[in-house]
Parts: C-alpha cells; structure tokens; sequence
C-alpha cells in the first residue's frame, strides 16, 4: 500500500501511531513491509491457504463473534444434503462437468430449495462473466431457508464451513505458504484479538489481488474471515479493495466492461434475454426479498436516459436497440480475436496493452493485425507504436513496412485539464475542477466522444435502415461551451443523477425512480448526486467543521452512505454493539434508524418488524436482515451460488506453479477459462511433467516511482530519473545458485517470451522453504516498455493468458520462469531460445493443458483410492512425474 | 567576518544577521520513524523549484537513485538495508532458508565492486571497492545490496532480522553557516525565517561554499557553474505557504514549522517511540549546542549518524578560522618585526 498508494497509506500511519498493529503479507519485501509490525512473505499464490488458515483458526478456537454471525449470516442454514465438498471430492465441488470445465449449482442450494438457481454448468456463465451478478443482485435463494439455531447440524454452513478448513493447520500454512507457523499464528491472533464486541479491524487488499486465476475466492476468504469475526458493516472494519486509478471504481460503477451497464445492471444476452420482461425480471426474481425488487424502475429509467423520447413502455423502452451478449467478449478473447483476424477496429483510451496486459506479445500481434487502432493518450505511448518498436520488430513478426494497421493517435487531455468527478475505493465522488486548458489538440474524453457521436449522427441522418435507429434515437444534446465546444460535465452528472421527465427536475433518490417512463436516469446508483439540483461530489466542507464521518465532503454512492451495510453495526435489537464502536442505531423514541452515517435500512422499519409469508422485494426484509442486497438480508459464509468456481474458497495452486497442490489432489483451479491458442503456451506445472524448465515463481507489481504500463511516469523526468532502469530484484541465495552479480544482467524466459533486466540483488527477497523444498521467487516492476525517457523489457510479456472463470481477469500476479545471467539473445536467435524451452518442456502445439487433475471423477472406484491417499502421497506422486 | 566564536549560539540567526522584528525561525523536522520513501519530496522540490534532471542511472543502492543532495536534488531520499532487527517487529525472515546477508561487513567491498560500469556521479567508482570496505568498518555499514555470492567463508548463520530504513534529506539551514561566512559576493544570505538560501543571480560560482559545508550540501551545477540547494523554499514562505517537499510528504514525515515548536514535538516523539519500545530513536541537528549551533532542518533517526551518510559531529568549518587569522596576524608581525630586529641588528 506504501508502495503503490502513498497517499492512502498515511492513514495507516495514523491508525499505527494511535496503536493498530499493522501485517503485511508481500512475497517480496516491500516499503510497506518496512513500515509494518509484522511483515508475512508467502508464496505467491497462496492466499487462500493463508487464509483459510485462519478461518480454521477462528472456528477450533470459537473466536467468531458469535451473537453477529447467528443473527447476520448465514451459517446457521441447512445446505442440500446432495453437496459435496472438496474434502469429500479431492478438490472438487459436488456438480462437476468435465467437459465444459464448469458446474451445476444444484447440489449448492440450501436444503430442500435444489431447482433454485439457474447455473448448470455449461459454461456461459463464466463465458459472459456472469457469475458474479447473481452475487450483487441476490441470487435467488428463498427468504425462508431452514436453519439450526445451535449450529450443530452437520449440514449447516457453520458445520460444513468448519469441515472444508479443517485440513488448513498451522502446519499446512506453513507448508503452503512457506512461513513458519509462529508467524501465522501471530497474526491469526492478532487478527482475532482485535475484533468483536469493542473493536474492528480492517483488511486492505490492492488490484494485484484480483489478477489471479482463483482471484474473486481471495475476496471471499478475506470476506468469510471479515463476517466470522463481526468486521463487516461497523466502523473500522471492512474489506477494502485499493483500485489501481483514480477512478477505477467509477469506470465499473459506470463500466467500460463488456458485461455490465451503468449500476451493475447485467447487459442482455441475446438468448436467455429476449425481451425486456425476461431481462428486468432475470435481474429482480419476482417474489425475491432484497432491494434488487425495483430493478425494473432502474432499468426503465436507463433506456429512458440513453434514448428519451423515442423510449416508450409501449417500445418496452427501446430495449431492442441494446446490444446484446452472445459469448465471452473480454479483452483477452479479442485479442486472440484480432490475431486470428475477427476485429477490424480498436479504440485504445488511457490503456496500454502493448506494456500492461498480460501476454505483451499476443497484445502487439493481435493490433498489428487490425484495420485500424485510435490511440488516445497523453504521450506516444507503446500501444501506438508497436508498429515500428517492439521486440517483434527485431525477431521478425511485426515488419513495420507491411503491418496493416492503420494507427491514429489523438492527444488527450489530462485529468488537470478537464472536470469531472473521480469516484474511488470508498464509492466517493468528487469533482474536479479544471485548471488548465489542454494544450494544442489535446482534448478531453467527453469532448472526444461527444463530437464523435454528433458526427456519426450527422453521417447517418436520413438513414431509414434499421441498425441505424439504435444511434439516431439516442439523446445527444448536451450543451457546450467554449471555442472548443467543451460539453458540459454537469449536464451529464446531471442526466447520471436522474430527473423527472416533465420537468426537469432533478431526482433526490434512486427510490423516485419510475418504471412508467416518466423518470430518466444514467446510473441509479449515482442518484442523489445532483439531489436538490446542487452538485452534491462538489461539497468540501473542511474536516475541523463537521464530524469524522464527513458526510459533506463529496457524495458517495449510494444515498452519500460512507459504510455499507451499517445496520449491521447495531446489534439485532438495534443497539450499538458497544458504545466505542457505536455507528448507526435505532432510535426507539423517534422511531427510526439515526447515527454518523445515512443508515442502509428502510428508515423506519423497526428492528423487530417480521415480514409477512408472502412479501417479496424491501418489504420482505426482516428488521435484523442488515444484508439488503443479498437475497435472504443475511451476508454469506457460504454462497449457495453465484461464484462460479465453488461455494467456498479452495487452495488451488496457480495456473503455473513449480509445486504440487499440497492440499488436493485437484492442482489449479478446475473452472479456470484456458484459451487454446498457437499463441497462448502455459507452462507446465505438476502432474504433468518438465515442470522444471521453469522453475522459479516471478511476480510482478508497481513501484511508487511509476504509474501503471509508465505512460504517465516514463514520460516524465521528476519520475523517470528516480526509477530510471528495468530490474529484477533477486535474494542472495538464488544470485549465488544462478550466478547474477549486483547490477549485472539477467534475462528471464517463459513459455512466452523472454526479457531482460538489471540485477538488484538485495536482503529484501527470501527463498522459501515450501513443503521440504527451496522455492526462490523473483520480483520485477511491470512499469518498463520502448517509449519514453527510461526503457525496459515489459514483464508482462512473460505471462501468458490463463483467467478467473467469475470475472475473467488475467493471472497475472504469479507465473513460472527460468533465470539466467547476461543479456538476452536479439533478432532470431531470441525465438529460438524460447523455442528450445518449449520443446523441454513439451509445450508442443497438440498439447492440452490438463485442467482436471484428480481421478476423483472417474468413478466409485478412483473416489475411494482417493479418500485413502493422504495428500503428502499425492504430493509425492506430483514430484515423481515432475 | 562575523566572530563564530563570540557566539554561543544566538536563538535567532535572523535577529543576528541584522533583520529587525523577524517572524520566528523557521525549519523542518524530518521524522524518518515514519518516512515510506515515496520521494514524493524530491518531486515536488524539483517541480516548485524547477530542478533539473539528475541523470537517468540505475545506481543499485537500494531504491535509492538520486545518490546524494547535489546541485539537481535539493531533496534526498536515503534507503538503507540492514540486517539488523527493527527492536518491536517479529523477524521478516525467521524460519526461512536464508543464508547470511549480503549487506554485513564481510560482503561490503564486494558488494561495493559492482559487475557493470554504473556510470554514476556521485556513486562510488565502479572497481574501486575500498570506500565500502572501509564504511563496513565502521560502527554501521550503510547496507547496500552486495553481489557477494553469499554463505561463503563466513559461516554466518542465515539472516533474520531485517529493517529497511528510509530517510529524506536536505539542507540543514545551520544556525552557524559556514557557506554563508565565506561566500565573498554576499550571493548567500540569512532570510528573516532564520533560513540560508544562494541568490542565484549574484552567485559568481566561486565554490568556496561547496568546501565550506559541513555536510556536503551545497554543489555547483556543471552546466552553469553556479552553486544551488534547498531554499527552504523561500518564495513560499514569504507567501505564506508551506514548502513543496512537506506539503506533498503523505505522511508528515517532513513537519515544516517555528523551530522551537517542532523541536518540542521532536522530543515528544522521541520520547513516545521510546516508550513503544524503539529505543534507537534519537534526534540529530537539533541541539544548539552542536558544532553548527543547531540545524533548522534536524532529523529523528533510528540509527547512527553515519548509517545515513550524515556526519556524526559536524562542525561549522569557520570555526577556527579568526583564530587562524589572529595566529597568522602574530606571525606575520613576528616577522616583520625579526625582519626589522634584523635590519636593525644589522646596521649596529
């Protein structure tokens, strides 16, 4: 967090200096490490067997805050007695299909509610990276599920959740993770030691965490340890995900994803969502309890944004003029999409994948192969000039004279030179005001697209054909000022905001949104933001004038609500758990929710109010459900469905790892999404064999001196000269196995590519001691390409593709390579050595990456061979095939 | 010339250099118990003051590729690793295969030769290991990573302990400041903050003060000959604003403010890490009794001096120098009167 958040970490230097005991957990020693009471160097990829470590911890000793975990989650639930666990199945979940690499969600289900879900394990779900919507819109789970009160069931969550951790000892973090078991322990108790009745404590993870094929069960296990120990919704507490820009939270609340629409509303997919009904009614689950009962209002008000009059409830809005999903559109598969030749265009904005997205290569090959590319950045970046500067150039792949190509490059205008808000982690928005004008042809995005649109209107105007509609419907008349004819960002904070139809008027509240077309509204989550037309992200009223909470500075979404789920920091009978800790609470007197915050409750539903058989949306919320998303108000220990991967959170070794899964016999994750590609080799990990070609683990991450792929950092000296080189950091003990001197060259090789950098041997890296073997780990900065002041071989270049089946992002945090000392070959000679690793390792073109490695599923037979074999036997056999 | 030694120490360096109804000295307090060696500070001194670049060298001493305060980095993060434990935090390395540290004595002058031409300046030559040799001697090596393949010959168990210390430094603004005493264009001047700060369009780039530091400081650029460093930034505080490098500090490490205040948080610091159990913690440059009557910029370090390329007991290098011109008044009147005794004793 010191690292890559500076600004940010200043609060927990101010959390340290009022006593909060700060852990960091880093393979390599960081400068946030350096700062920290106790610093935790795992292996990379070993996060859930850290964690689940200490969910283990928490349910032997009988840490969990017992009265918050009955009342506000799910553990005292009955499950399908049809579920089996990865204890029971070898690393695998009940449910599983082989040959679509996914599962059913049945035998997931709370007992006796088995037709539930819709998930059945062909694979969609994980192809639209659709997974994780079930989760934000309540998958529907039945608001009157069964449960067992004292926990003892051996079929509810509390039980079952206490026999799949069971096998997560100190001894096995140790084992997996490679550090000593006081150290585990230490912070295990620390952990719970500070949480509870009188206290909190907060978990604080950043992007790099996500960018892993089991990434979204990272969360999960965080999240499971976080609601066990009573850490969620109450002041101090949480899980808080750092974004890696400075509005990366924005572009998913108003997404530039190829899944979702403004507000987390799912984007259609052509078969299961032909009419509007059908997709308003997939989002809302008609009888379903929970706030995602309004979704129609939201969804109506949308389309009455995009296309205002022409949007009619006679037209069902113009849904049919919204595109529709019919497969797995990520980035990744459109990068193998224009290799192979299936996209014409690409529009690059702010992103450089040339540098920052797994595969550097495939990246370059894939735009080198397009009719034409718009780049617009602030400099020439590597994106743009792939073309005549990348190492294809020099090997022969790319020849700047015939690659077809066409690139346009448009100036930018940076964040100083335009307004708008940021929305960060917190869900803040703020408004930026612009203090310069851009210079020369720079302009900002929203004039870009604005005058972009105008024009393609103007183009087609007059155009009877069909197709066409969708564009000359839409509502393009914001007003523009300047001689630049700058749009307005209020006008369009004022449309995301939401207003009446007839009158203009600005909404208050998502809840004045209307399903009858007589309110417009851009982003419902966001409603509120211009309530009263004021723009409320534009509120700085100073620290020393109001509260701690602060809830005049900016507006957060939704309601300006700082802390999400906050009824859950009252207890069920809506008391402050303590008064150290007191947040929000109901006053019996007034009659409603009050405290520092907006409360996250209907605000006179009082505590003991029980909702009647048959109710369905809000109105069906218990007075103690603090949960309202979800669908039974009860946040989820274990999730009957919604995450593709399994119900709860599995150790699986990375995609390539040098170890066999100490745990399972299952090695990686079985649900992963593997792109079959000529382009795409993953080296090989144990059972299969020639692992050892490859056998040190690298990862990469930021340095504070860069920004991101260094378009903004690179480009500019104060940065430049302060990280001025391409390095990788080394620890003595591997320097002296492979022979690299301080400050001398090495080159690293994977299946993929290979770079070079500078040595920087140093004390900070440690090799590791993982079950009876010396792991060494490299680190390297991700930052380095062609263009700019200071130059580097890209890191990312060396991953391959290989995705978490939720959300489809890259593992790109963890990977397999070989070091050697020196300089890298050039030209020719550089695909020949990555050649000659392939053919070590058997990364032939026929081969398949095996992605179910237990026998598990080959019958009752191999399933009772299984249960036998202890998993120190199964790691053994992993090392013989090795 | 001013009498250094008739001074004890004024409180007020601003009232001392002739300015009437001053504002209360000014100055930093750097806290390097919290320093994160973002360099945030030697970004921002460098974009208000309009610094130029200080070459593009990957210098291998740890993150640290500025390598000095020179003319170009008026702002200077240091980083040091050591092998040494950091007193309240559980060992980063226990239970972990390690073998010794690269960064003890014995690996120093290797570490020091480093395998390619770094092309640096400052930096130590590339070959010439004796100066690390010499540093690892001494009561701390600096602990910079050393390409020493490790486990051989010492039988050194395997490293542990571990702390990595940051620090940003910058010019101290001495109470006593010889730069100052020598220069002879009167291009460097005492401010009514009590700062020190070079008028760069009377500098004549002379360099007397470049020697005259004690601590290595002030520098002249080489494209313009003209010596440069920290203003404190003095176009600021006229202003009333805080200077660049503490308003962009994320976590108050540089506390800019009236030297007595900060020195009163300074000991209350000190005394609360004591308490938390980090007995290293000490001040340095904030004693007015000190052989510079003090710093306006003083530090809270967790270690030696000289661990962070500070002089252990600077001493304003003017001190003796009245006393040298007293001495050689006396000789030279000894002469002349030997030469006269020897005309006179001549003619008799």
């Amino acid at each position: 967090m010191a690292e890559a958040h500076p600004v940010g970490f200043q609060w927990v230097m101010e959390a340290k200096k009022r006593g909060a005991k700060v852990f960091h957990v880093d393979p390599r020693f960081t400068r946030t490490s350096a700062l920290a009471d106790s610093y935790l160097p795992i292996r990379a990829g070993t996060d859930i067997a850290l964690l689940g470590g200490v969910v283990r911890y928490i349910l032997d000793n009988e840490l969990d805050f017992r009265e918050y975990v009955l009342a506000y989650t799910n553990a005292a639930t009955i499950v399908s007695e049809r579920f089996a666990d990865t204890e029971d199945l070898d690393g695998l979940f009940s449910g599983y299909h082989p040959e679509t690499g996914s599962y059913d969600h049945a035998s997931w289900q709370y007992a006796g509610h088995e037709g539930n879900t819709t998930i059945r394990g062909t694979g969609k779900e994980r192809d639209s990276a659709s997974g994780m919507e079930h989760e934000s819109h309540g998958e529907p789970v039945p608001a009157q599920a069964r449960r067992d009160e004292t926990l003892q069931h051996p079929r509810c969550v509390y039980q079952i959740l206490k026999r799949h951790f069971s096998r997560y000892t100190p001894q096995m973090v140790a084992r997996v993770c490679g550090i000593g078991e006081d150290k585990f322990l230490e912070l295990a108790r620390a952990w719970t030691e500070n949480s509870g009745r009188e206290r909190t404590g907060a978990l604080v993870y950043s992007v790099g965490w996500t960018q892993h094929s089991v990434g979204v069960q990272y969360i999960r296990t965080g999240a499971i340890i976080q609601t066990l120990l009573g850490n969620m919704g109450r002041p101090g507490g949480g899980i808080l995900a750092l974004r890696g820009h400075a509005s990366i939270q924005g572009s998913t609340d108003i997404p530039t994803l190829f899944n979702l629409l403004p507000g987390y509303l799912p984007m259609p997919h052509h078969a299961d969502h032909p009419t509007f009904d059908r997709w308003v009614d997939s989002i809302r689950h008609p009888g379903q309890k929970g706030f995602w009962g309004n979704s129609r209002a939201f969804a109506a008000s949308l389309l009455k944004a995009y296309w205002g009059d022409a949007a009619t409830p006679e037209n069902d809005f113009c849904y049919g003029h919204l595109p529709r999903m019919t497969g797995d559109h990520g980035t990744y598969q459109q990068v193998l999409n224009m290799i192979d030749g299936h996209v014409k265009g690409y529009f690059l904005l702010g992103q450089n994948p040339a540098v920052g997205s797994a595969h550097g290569r495939a990246q370059r090959l894939g735009m080198a192969n397009l009719d034409w590319l718009v780049v617009r950045d602030l400099f020439l970046i590597e994106s743009a000039t792939f073309w005549k500067n990348s190492p294809e150039i020099a090997t022969g792949e790319i020849v700047p004279q015939e690659c077809r190509t066409e690139v346009f490059f448009l100036p930018a205008a940076s964040h100083v030179e335009k307004e708008g808000t940021f929305t960060q982690t917190q869900r803040l928005l703020q408004w930026r005001e612009k203090a310069v004008d851009p210079p020369g042809d720079a302009r900002s995005e929203l004039w870009f697209f604005y005058h972009l649109g105008r024009v393609l209107r103007q183009k087609l105007a007059g155009s009877s054909r069909p197709r066409d509609r969708a564009l000359l419907d839409l509502t393009w008349d914001y007003p523009t000022h300047g001689a630049l004819a700058e749009p307005s960002a209020e006008a369009v904070l004022k449309e995301i905001n939401g207003f009446d139809v007839a009158t203009g008027r600005p909404l208050n509240a998502f809840a004045e949104a209307k399903d009858d077309g007589s309110t417009a509204v851009g982003c419902w989550i966001y409603s509120g933001v211009y309530a009263d037309g004021v723009n409320q992200a534009a509120r700085r009223r100073p620290r020393h004038e109001q509260d701690w909470v602060a809830a005049e500075w900016g507006w957060a979404w939704p309601a300006n609500r700082r802390t999400l789920y906050n009824r859950a920091s009252a207890d069920p009978d809506g008391r402050p758990w303590s008064e150290r800790k007191k947040y929000v609470w109901w006053d019996p007197d007034a009659g409603e929710w009050t405290g520092y915050d907006v409360p996250d409750f209907e605000k006179t539903k009082p505590p003991s109010y029980r909702p009647p058989e048959d109710a369905a949306g809000p109105a069906a919320l218990a007075g103690d459900d603090p949960f309202v998303m979800q669908g039974d108000g009860k946040a989820w220990l274990y999730a009957p469905s919604g995450v593709l991967d399994g119900p709860l959170p599995t150790h699986y070794e990375p995609a390539e790892s040098p170890m066999r899964n100490p745990l399972y016999g299952q090695q990686a994750n079985p649900t992963r999404k593997v792109y079959e590609h000529p382009v795409n080799r993953v080296n090989p990990s144990p059972p299969e064999p020639h692992g050892e070609v490859f056998p040190y683990v690298f990862t990469v991450s930021r340095l504070t001196e860069h920004h991101t792929a260094g378009g903004m950092s690179r480009t500019v000296a104060r940065l430049a000269e302060l990280q001025p080189e391409m390095f990788v950091e080394v620890s003595p003990e591997l320097a002296a196995e492979v022979g690299l001197a301080h400050l001398g060259w090495a080159h690293l090789v994977s299946g993929r590519a290979v770079i070079e950098a500078r040595v920087l041997v140093t004390d900070r890296l440690t090799p590791l001691r993982v079950d009876g073997r010396t792991i060494h780990q490299v680190w390297l900065p991700y930052h380095f390409g062609r263009e700019g002041l200071v130059t580097g071989d890209s890191a990312n270049d060396l991953f391959g593709i290989t995705l978490d089946p939720n959300v489809l992002i890259q593992e790109s945090k963890v990977g397999t390579c070989d070091v050697r000392p020196g300089r890298r070959p050039t030209g020719p000679a550089l695909l020949d050595l990555v050649g000659d690793y392939q053919r070590r390792a058997g990364m032939t073109p026929d081969r398949r990456v095996p992605i179910v490695t237990t026998d598990v599923l080959g019958g009752e037979t191999a399933a009772g061979s299984t249960d036998e074999q202890t998993p120190e036997a199964a790691a053994r056999d992993g090392d013989d095939d090795a | 010339m001013p009498d250094v030694n008739s001074r004890p120490g004024p409180p007020d360096p601003a009232a001392d250099a002739g300015w009437e109804s001053a504002p209360p000295r000014m100055g930093f307090f750097t806290d390097t118990s919290v320093c994160i060696g973002c360099k945030a500070c030697e970004v921002a001194c460098k974009e208000w003051n309009g610094v130029p670049d200080s070459g593009f060298d990957l210098l291998g001493m740890s993150y640290d590729n500025t390598g000095a305060l020179t003319a170009n980095s008026w702002r200077h993060v240091a980083f040091i690793e050591q092998p040494r434990p950091a007193g309240h935090r559980t060992p980063p390395f226990a239970g972990d295969p390690t073998g010794p540290a690269t960064s003890s004595p014995s690996s120093a002058a290797v570490g020091a030769g480093t395998a390619a031409d770094t092309g640096t300046n400052p930096g130590l030559p590339p070959g010439r290991p004796e100066p690390a040799a010499r540093m690892a001697a001494g009561p701390e090596f600096l602990g910079m990573p050393g390409a020493q393949p490790p486990g051989r010959g010492t039988g050194a168990d395997g490293r542990t302990d571990f702390r990595w210390l940051m620090m940003s430094d910058v010019c101290k603004h001495c109470t006593h400041a010889a730069c100052l005493d020598v220069c002879p264009t009167g291009s460097l001047f005492r401010t009514e903050f009590g700062t020190v700060v070079v008028q760069e369009d009377i500098c004549n780039g002379c360099g007397y003060c470049i020697s005259a530091c004690p601590y290595g400081v002030i520098d002249k650029r080489e494209d313009d000959g003209r010596a440069w460093k920290c203003t404190l930034c003095y176009d600021r505080l006229g202003a009333g604003l805080t200077p660049a490098c503490a308003q962009a500090c994320p976590t108050e490490s540089i506390q800019y403010g009236p030297l007595d205040e900060l020195r009163e948080r300074a000991a209350r610091r000190v005394a609360t890490l004591h308490e938390r159990g980090v007995p290293e913690a000490r001040l340095y440059g904030h004693a007015p009794s000190d052989g510079v009557g003090g710093a306006g910029a003083f530090f809270l370090l967790l270690d030696e001096p000289e661990v962070y390329g500070l002089p252990p007991d600077p001493v304003v290098t003017t001190r003796d120098l009245p006393r040298m011109w007293k001495r050689a008044g006396l000789a030279a009147l000894a002469m002349a009167a030997a030469t006269v005794a020897a005309f006179v004793g001549g003619s008799s």
